[in-house]
Order: C-alpha cells, then structure tokens, then sequence
C-alpha cells in the first residue's frame, strides 16, 4: 500500500481553480518531486495535504488514514513533517529548542507536568533533549546549539529547518524549495543532507524544486504542474524530452 | 556567555567594569545575607542615626518620600540610606564572599529544594525585618508582592504568548470578588451576608481555598474570552479582552448583593506578609516551570510563527487557550489576595488606571521573562509610593520613563532571559569573569 495517497484533488479560493485533479502515490522510501513554473499552485499542493486548507474535492490519506479535516497539527503529528518556502524558523528561540519543539506532539507530560516539574516531565524533556541532539549531530550544527536562530547564516538556518522537520519522526518529508537562494556550494551540501536523510532515516520525500540539477540528480519520478494541472509526470529523462513540459517550464533553455 | 560579558563590557564605561568586577564574586547568598545585616542594623541603630542626621523618624521608602517632601533633608537622608542599606550591604557582601562562595559549591552538589529553601527563608527574614518598621512599609511590601504575580501572569499572555490582553483587571476583580464574597459569607457578620456560617478559627484554612476557587472563577471569564478570541490572530484579542472589563466592572456595579458600586469590605484580615510571599513563591515557581517546559515554548513558537508550529505538531489553538487561562487563573489569585490586603474592594479599583498599571509594569521590566515582570512589578511599584508626594507629576515622569525605555529598550529591561535558579545560586568566582 502507497504511504501517501491523493485522489483528484482540486481547490478553489473563491472563484480561482487553484488545484485540479491532482493525484499522487508516494511509496514508502520514495523521493519525488513537483515542478512548475511560479504561480503553478505547488505551495497550495503542500498547504493542501498538510492540512493548512481543505481541498474542495478529493480524498488524500496518509498511510491507509484519511486525512481530509483534520489540523494541520495532528497532520504533522501522523507523519508529515515539512520546511518551508521561506525558512519560517521562530526568531527568539535557540537551536535546540527549535528542535525539541517538533517532538511536541510526543509528549505524555501534560499540563501537570509543565506546571510542577515532575520527575516524568525532566525524564522525557531529557531523552527529547538527547534525540534533538542528535539530529543537530546529523545536520552538523550540534555546535550552534544554545544559539539564536536569527544570529545563523542562511545555510546553517536551512539546516535547522531540516532537524526540526525530522525531530517530529515523519514518515514521508515535504521539501518547499530547499534550496532557494542558495550558492552552488551550498547547493550541493543540501543534496548531500538529504540523500542523508533519505538512507540513514529511509523517508520518503515530497519536493518542490527550481533547479533542475537538483531534481534529475535525486528523484525518481517527477510531476510538472502549470496553472493547478499536472502536465506530466514520468522519470527525469522523460520530464526533459516530454515536448508540453519544453513548452511550458524547460522552454528556450532545452532548445539551445 | 563569556561572549556577551566581554561584548557588554566594551559600551560600559571603564568604571562600571571595576565596580562589575570588585562585586562580581559576591554569591546571591552573600548578598542576601548582608540584606539581612542592614535590615536588623537599622532596628537596632535606625532612630538613633536619624536623629544624628536631623531626620524626623527613619525614612520609610528609602528617603524618597521625605525628601521629597522637604528637600533640605535630601543630604541627611540619601546619608541615611547609603550608610543603613549601601554600605553595609556591600561591605558584609565583600567580607562573607568567600565563606558563602564555598558554602555555594557544596550547595549546588545537594537537591536543589535546599539551597532555593535557604535563600527563600533569608529573603523573607530581610523582608520581615524590613518590614516590622512601620505599617505603610508592610502595605507597600505586600502591595509590590502581589503586583509581581500580577505582571507576571499578564507577561505569559503579552511576553510569552505575543498577544495583547486588556483584560487583567477584569480577572483580578473576580478572583478578589470571589475570594472575598467566600471569606467575607463563612467567617464575618456582615450587613451583605449576614452572620458568619463557620467559626472564624477555620478562616486561615478556608483561605486557599477561597484563593483558588477565585482563580478559577477569573479562568472561567477567560475562557469566555478565549472561545471567540481565539479562532483568528490579531487584535481581536485586544478588543474583546478590553469589552470583557468594562463588563465585569459594570457587573459588579450592579449586582447589589455584592454590594454593588460600594463594593465589599472588611474581609478578615489573612493575607500576612508569609502568607503573600508563599503565593509568590508558588507563583513565581509554577510559571517558571511552565515556562521552561517544551509546553510552555509551544507559546513562543505560536507568537514567532504560528503556521510552523502548527507543522512542528504543537497544537496551537490548546496551548493559547491554557496559557490565557493560566495566566487568568494567576491574576484571579493576586486579586484575593490583594482584597484581603486591602480589605476593601470595589469595581472602580479595577479599571483602566489599574489596566494601565500592570501593561506600564509588563513592559517596563520586560517581555518574555520572569526577572522582567520582577524587576518592572517592583521598581514601578516602589517607584509610584516613593514619588507619591509629588502628586499630578508622578504621572509625567514615570510616562517619561516609560516612553524612554520604550526607544532605548524596546522590549523593556530585562527581557528574554530565562530564570534558571541553579545559575542564580551558583558560587561566582572572579577568575571565571575575567577569562
């Protein structure tokens, strides 16, 4: 059974067709990715699965479970972590707490524990405090711990982003754009991070991506979306030579 | 953290990084112990040392208040208080260093219930002494107290959750109604509700209880607010938190069975300097707790970006609602035992000018933080009773200095420092300073 399962999907805001028709499988340890030119309505795709708007007509389930309805919180707390387009880190908080916060929804403590500091609270603040650490340790950034977000640069704020979306232990992992921005140094150590995410964790991943070299060199199939409608979907090599998506995204630069 | 000491030490003028150094190898307990020294000196050669310097009685406020009065005592009394608090406070800090330096080290090897007991009972010892002195000074004591948990439980709604609550007038005004109308019906004759059910000896027992279920109530009327408040971000928060006091005030004004615009008065008088300062422990401690925990974060998160927090799995609409409750259930707790201070309440000593109060105090000490909402309760509070003799100016100058903190320190004093009470008690060692 596919671990992501969307079924004709399609979105209106007021009269605009975001989203039509779209349909996705993702099988568990797949990498896949969407690409479109701006304005094709790939955020809303995310915004829609992830729960921060509910799709118009469709059904998406995750791992067997419907999905549709529910809070972008208990979405995330299924399985789906995600980063976002344009790093939304919290500005006051440090490193670590960013990414002990994304085991939220693991723990059992409740309010008596936050209130009192019971021995059960210190024990489980502890062990998340552990796990956080160790997912710094895997994105290299164990040193910027106690720092404030804000005070990093780009790069080592994307890695942050990258941690705190595993801390919450997804099973599949959306990627907004990973690497907008970014320098063509950068650019390769974030593929090397999430070729390391993908083996040593075996998540699938879901991305949006510009930069074609990222896309052909890590997934196995990708969607091209243009105006909310998927235009074509197949293996790297098909994508380039498909002629709609030539036209519609590749254009001038595949003829010369 | 060596980093921000050297990085502050560049702007601060030489002198103030000498005067750093020669105290910054007093431990807290040292200076708490040389708090305790002053306090007990002045009991014993307090009027004397007036008399010698041409006071009328001992300055209760640290000689504000009298200089202000008649400005040709301001050398006598800035004397005073720099022989009586200054100097021996400083001079026993330096001496016991050492002693309580070591006494430290051995303290944070042991639970740490220990140490923050021992340094709570020398606190309150300096406050008792401190306070035995004269009446006003207890009033002014307890009074500051209380302001404390009122900031602070305002600071998790405007520090720590980002929103802007009007409302904290309102929920003190049904915590003290509350409170007062449960003490006031079981254990005082009284013309409203007539003659006292249990016998008064049960009173200081029934008196937390009354506390809390004060609380509770002030949580309720929160959470009437938090239902529609809640659903969208904004200024919604704003504007219904401000309906909602208006509300409560006219409420009380005219449900005559508590007395309506008169208010409700003589309530037995429970709430002594231990039994405030017990609240404020708790308090202080609750909060801090909550603060710190992952739960308490999730608030932080939902202020600097609510969306991300939602994909981080933290359930951000719970966390706005318990924090607003929380905060509500506190500032409910502060209004009992503020009426029980005061021993008389009603509905116009909780308006705007109240509102106004805690919002100055809040943003004064600073956001987000425990010593903040301390620092700010305390020094407006004392600040407000020492300028009182100045009349109509006082509300110019501390707006002056309110607007001047708001463009030197835009998020007040103290703002954004966690309260780890195992770094407050630890032992301070110079060589570590000057690394």
């Amino acid at each position: 059974m596919s671990l992501l399962q969307v079924e004709n999907m399609t979105h209106y805001f007021g009269g605009l067709r975001a989203v039509h028709n779209f349909s996705l499988d993702i099988e568990p340890g797949q990498i896949r990715a969407l690409i479109g030119p701006n304005g094709a309505g790939k955020t809303t795709i995310f915004n829609l699965i992830t729960g921060i708007y509910t799709p118009t007509e469709g059904r998406i389930a995750l791992d067997g479970e419907e999905i549709i309805g529910l809070q972008p919180h208990e979405v995330a707390s299924r399985g789906l972590g995600r980063t976002f387009q344009n790093l939304c880190l919290w500005r006051h908080m440090t490193v670590l707490e960013h990414v002990m916060m994304a085991r939220y929804s693991r723990l059992t403590y409740g309010l008596v524990g936050a209130f009192f500091g019971t021995p059960r609270r210190n024990r489980e603040e502890a062990a998340s405090r552990s796990k956080a650490l160790e997912l710094l340790e895997l994105m290299d950034i164990a040193h910027l711990a106690d720092q404030t977000v804000i005070n990093l640069p780009y790069g080592a704020q994307r890695r942050v982003e990258m941690a705190r979306a595993l801390a919450s232990e997804p099973k599949i992992l959306f990627l907004d754009e990973p690497t907008v921005g970014m320098t063509p140094e950068e650019l390769d150590q974030m593929l090397g991070i999430i070729r390391t995410v993908h083996q040593e964790l075996g998540l699938a991943i879901y991305l949006i991506e510009h930069r074609l070299k990222m896309v052909m060199e890590l997934c196995e199939r990708i969607q091209t979306l243009v105006f909310g409608e998927v235009i074509a979907e197949g293996t790297p090599e098909e994508i380039q030579s498909n002629p709609k998506v030539i036209e519609a995204y590749l254009g001038k630069e595949a003829v010369h | 953290m060596v980093e921000k000491n050297g990085a502050s030490s560049i702007d601060t003028p030489k002198r103030f990084v000498r005067l750093r150094q020669f105290l910054g190898d007093i431990p807290l307990l040292a200076w708490l112990f040389g708090g305790l020294i002053s306090v007990l000196v002045e009991t014993q050669v307090g009027d004397a040392l007036a008399s010698l310097l041409g006071l009328p009685k001992v300055p209760v406020l640290f000689g504000c208040v009298l200089a202000l009065k008649h400005p040709l005592l301001l050398p006598g009394a800035l004397a005073y208080v720099s022989v009586i608090y200054i100097a021996t406070i400083v001079l026993v800090g330096k001496i016991t260093a050492r002693p309580f330096n070591l006494l430290a080290e051995k303290m944070i090897q042991w639970p740490i219930v220990i140490p923050v007991a021992i340094h709570l009972i020398t606190l309150y010892a300096i406050m008792h002494v401190w306070s035995d002195i004269s009446l006003y000074r207890e009033l002014t004591l307890k009074l500051t107290l209380i302001a404390i948990m009122l900031t602070l439980s305002l600071n998790i709604i405007n520090g720590y959750m980002g929103e802007f609550s009007c409302s904290h007038p309102g929920f003190m005004s049904l915590g003290a109604y509350g409170a007062s109308a449960i003490m006031v019906l079981f254990f005082v004759n009284d013309r409203l509700f007539g003659k006292a059910l249990l016998p008064e000896a049960l009173g200081p027992f029934f008196f937390p209880i009354a506390l809390i279920l004060g609380g509770v109530a002030a949580a309720l009327g929160a959470l009437l607010i938090a239902i529609p408040s809640f659903k969208t971000r904004g200024d919604y928060l704003a504007i219904i938190s401000l309906a909602f006091m208006f509300i409560v005030k006219s409420l009380f004004e005219n449900l005559q069975f508590m007395g309506g615009a008169r208010g409700i008065k003589g309530q037995p008088d429970l709430a002594n300097l231990p039994t405030v300062f017990i609240w404020l422990v708790i308090c202080v401690w609750v909060i801090n707790n909550f603060v710190r925990s992952t739960m308490g974060k999730a608030l932080n998160a939902v202020r600097d970006d609510e969306m991300a927090a939602e994909a981080m799995t933290v359930n951000t609409r719970r966390t706005k609602m318990v924090a607003f409750l929380f905060a509500a259930f506190w500032a409910g707790v502060a209004g009992g035992l503020f009426a029980h201070t005061v021993r008389f309440i009603n509905p116009n000593t909780f308006g705007v000018q109240r509102l106004a109060e805690v919002l100055a105090m809040v943003y004064f000490g600073g956001l987000n933080s425990v010593y903040g909402s301390i620092v700010g309760a305390v020094s407006l509070n004392l600040l407000s009773e020492m300028l009182r003799p100045l009349a109509l100016f006082k509300w110019i100058i501390i707006p002056l200095l309110l607007i001047l903190i708001m463009i030197y320190r835009p998020t007040g004093l103290v703002a954004f420092k966690e309260f780890d009470v195992r770094k407050l008690i630890q032992p301070k060692h110079k060589s570590e300073k000057e690394v």
